[in-house]
């Protein structure tokens, strides 16, 4: 279950909407041990494409060490499908690498409504979670 | 001669769950190589085929080592290696 505040949520959906037809991604950083989401961190797509996504290895470094100083781990990781489901691709999956975060994908397809899901992904193996969305923890 | 190693979460079933531990060697290679004696396992996950692994970032003190010579990037005694999975996907 992820249980996330609706103001992160509203901050995920509109970077994905305004990063479209690219794939937008980013992390929510909270802190260690919590499983809760504090922070959102709209991150740079190197790949700059509507189906495939890779942070930036120079800002990637720079938000893991200000995370890490700040004893704060990647609750979340989110990257958006433009024209495809919210539901994680076989390289999603062959590539995740975060066996404590929450993979949230969301779904810009559709112009009007979008579509967001969570899963976890361990070792290739891919769990679809609830969502609750709340105004406070 | 004494480098700090950053060991990202899905490696450190390697190290005993440790988070930070510290490697010799004056080239990445020799680090990586001084890593394995002692983590049995990790070289595997860092280089494929003599090369790095496309989907692990490497950083020495800020550089991404893709920039500044890959395995044969230079180390001196008090630099820092932070090992980072990528994050990517389709």
């Amino acid at each position: 279950m992820l249980r996330i505040r609706a103001d992160l949520v509203d901050a995920m959906v509109k970077h994905a909407r305004a990063d479209h037809p690219d794939e937008a991604c980013g992390v929510l950083a909270g802190p260690e041990g919590s499983d809760r989401a504090e922070r959102h961190v709209a991150m740079i797509n190197a790949e700059r494409s509507p189906t495939f996504y890779r942070f930036d290895s120079g800002e990637q470094l720079r938000v893991w060490r200000e995370m890490d100083d700040a004893d704060e781990v990647p609750v979340v990781i989110y990257h958006s499908h433009t024209a495809t489901e919210a539901y994680p691709s076989r390289t999603d999956i062959n590539l995740a690498a975060e066996p404590d975060a929450h993979y949230v994908l969301v779904s810009t397809r559709d112009p009007e409504q979008h579509e967001l899901r969570s899963y976890r992904i361990v070792d290739g193996v891919v769990t679809e979670e609830d969502i609750a969305i709340v105004e406070q923890y | 001669m004494s480098i700090q190693v950053s060991i990202p979460t899905i490696l450190r079933v390697h190290t005993g769950g440790e988070k930070r531990v510290t490697a010799t060697g004056s080239t990445l290679q020799a680090v990586i190589a001084d890593l394995e004696s002692n983590y049995s396992g990790i070289s595997n996950r860092l280089v494929d085929d003599g090369k790095l692994h496309r989907f692990v970032n490497i950083y020495v003190n800020d550089e991404d080592v893709r920039f500044s010579g890959g395995l044969d990037t230079v180390i001196a005694d008090g630099d820092s290696v932070t090992i980072l999975p990528a994050v990517a996907g389709g």
